[in-house]
């Protein structure tokens, strides 16, 4: 399987990236490339192996349910382009 | 041409946390904006999310109140897309291996028969914030309080075939999740979000026709609205030959039409994988256990035993055990009146009526279960009649004292000497020489007349039954 132009353009554009020309060229190839290997992988007999989540072997630890945060709005805001009221605003974006 | 509804709703209900699920920032309702929102539920770098120990055992409890499978393992995934309100990119969720599995609840139809809708999953996931759209000089405000607080997405079979079936399915989970406390349910704040993909089919037809995603439902009644919209919208635009487009629309309750949303080119393209920040959540026999062990008794279960317990009828039963607070105060009311079927009547009756007409909650009640409980206490040991018993509650309502306390200060003791209702009979009989000699020529209507006289002669507190006792041995013949 491989990926071409078009492929990396949609991918891109989900991802918000900016390519130029020969970046996409690239990228095709390279992603093309990574789809190869895991296509040689395919070919091992995986049966009766669990899907791999995560490549640390332990499991998710908790945390008891308390605030422990305190409000540090005035620190956040601090390094935003634009604030008011509280809010944080951005261009305009309409459902 | 007959034509079946297909309905299946994805619910979003908000978990009753202090904290978010992955951050020890605090939850509550109406804080003033971005004052709740800290480091990682604004994404910035470098932070680790936690997983709140707390969403999961509410998860957990909801599973075994639907007799789910609870997952030993379950995965965290992102889902991505770009939105202002979600500062990282992606949500946290759960995608292949969700934290409950398939499970089923049961609603009652129109008729009284009863129906199992199917749960498909439910999963652990993240809130995103409140965009505000409007005061911002052209500019959107973001506020990212909402950010992170727990939900829990609610995914269900495509069971329901009708709109009614679908609010009927709804209503049951919004019971369930109030009743086990693990959601406040409150429509107005978002604490529970209804979507419904809705599709229809020719009858006969096995394939499922394209659906729609109907959102923005924040009522029952503007769910069964919306879906009653769009199903006739689909069936004519199918007759008129043309097709159903697959995509999100938005109710609009001020005109009762649902509206296309401007289609997003990458819809549905959120490219989930596992979240490299969150390991497997795995958990043990005695977590589920310990996590399910101080479920209260369901309200299938609670309606059923009060059906058979206390011979309710169905809908007494089921009126009953609408929501914890009421069926605890009915079973409170019934020990304390000894009398199940007087406390079914009157709460359903009375009680419901005044808490409708003041707008109050049955946590707000003035009257206790325990005050309720005197009153029909009274009813039985034949101290009041039934309808002096209304003016009693009426001034418990009121704030008038309990039951003993409004008899005795009103003088409303029930007239059961039978020498007193004698006198009165008497001098009712004497006065109106005319009806009884009519009664003893057979015109048994008028026995009628009399009874109303003797009560408003003892001003309503006459025992009825011994009026009516005695009233017919003074007019024999």
């Amino acid at each position: 399987m491989s990926l071409d132009r078009a492929d990396v353009e949609k991918i891109a554009h989900l991802a918000r990236l900016a390519l130029s020309e020969s970046e996409t060229e690239r990228y095709a190839l390279d992603l093309s490339n990574i789809l190869g290997l895991v296509e040689a992988m395919g070919a091992v007999d995986t049966a009766g192996v669990t899907p791999m989540a995560h490549p640390l072997h332990m499991a998710q630890r908790l945390r008891a349910d308390e605030p422990t945060e305190p409000d540090q709005r005035a620190l956040f805001q601090s390094i935003a382009p634009l604030t008011e009221e509280g809010l944080y605003l951005v261009p305009r974006v309409i459902e | 041409m007959a034509w079946e509804t297909v309905i299946g709703l994805e619910i979003h209900t908000q978990l009753a946390t202090r904290s978010k699920i992955f951050s020890g920032a605090p939850t509550t309702f109406g804080a003033a904006p971005n004052t709740q929102a800290c480091a990682i539920d604004l994404g910035l770098p470098g932070v680790l999310p936690v997983l709140n120990r707390q969403a999961v055992v509410l998860a957990v409890r909801f599973g075994r109140a639907i007799e789910a499978e609870i997952a030993e393992r379950s995965i965290f995934a992102r889902k991505n897309y770009f939105y202002p309100d979600l500062p990282k990119g992606y949500q946290i969720s759960q995608y292949e291996l969700p934290v409950v599995g398939r499970g089923r609840v049961t609603i009652v139809l129109d008729d009284g028969s009863l129906k199992t809708i199917g749960v498909t999953r439910a999963h652990l996931e993240e809130d995103a914030g409140k965009s505000l759209h409007e005061d911002f000089h052209g500019l959107t405000g973001i506020d990212l309080n909402r950010a992170g607080t727990p939900l829990l997405e609610i995914v269900s079979e495509p069971d329901m075939r009708s709109a009614k079936e679908a609010v009927a399915y709804a209503r049951k989970i919004h019971q369930i999740v109030r009743w086990i406390g693990i959601s406040d349910g409150n429509m107005q704040e978002g604490s529970f979000r209804v979507d419904a993909n809705v599709s229809v089919r020719r009858e006969g037809e096995a394939r499922l026709g394209t659906r729609t995603e109907l959102k923005n439902l924040n009522s029952f009644r503007f769910l069964e609205k919306a879906i009653t919209f769009e199903v006739e919208r689909q069936i004519e635009l199918i007759e008129a030959g043309s097709r159903v487009v697959q995509e999100t629309r938005l109710y609009d309750p001020e005109r009762d039409e649902t509206r296309s949303m401007r289609t997003k080119e990458e819809a549905n393209d959120y490219r989930y994988f596992p979240d490299p920040d969150l390991l497997p959540l795995v958990l043990d026999t005695a977590f589920i256990e310990q996590a399910a062990a101080d479920l209260p008794e369901l309200p299938d279960a609670k309606r059923e035993r009060f059906r058979t317990a206390y011979g309710h009828t169905e809908y007494d039963a089921s009126l009953l055990t609408a929501n914890r607070e009421l069926a605890d105060y009915f079973e409170a009311v019934a020990a304390a009146g000894g009398d199940a079927k007087l406390a079914a009547n009157w709460v359903n009756g009375e009680l419901a009526a005044a808490l409708n007409r003041d707008g109050r909650e049955m946590t707000e009640s003035p009257v206790s279960a325990e005050m309720l409980g005197g009153l029909i206490t009274r009813i039985r040991d034949n101290t009041i009649s039934g309808k002096l018993a209304k003016q009693v509650f009426e001034a418990m309502w009121n704030g008038e004292g309990d039951a003993d306390a409004v008899i005795a200060a009103r003088g409303l003791k029930q007239l059961t000497d039978s020498g007193e209702i004698e006198r009165i009979i008497d001098a009712i009989v004497a006065a109106n020489p005319e009806q009884a000699a009519q009664y003893r020529s057979g015109k048994d209507k008028v026995f009628g007349f009399f009874v109303g006289q003797v009560m408003k002669a003892s001003k309503g507190k006459a025992n009825p039954q011994q009026v009516n006792e005695l009233l017919k041995a003074r007019l024999k013949p």
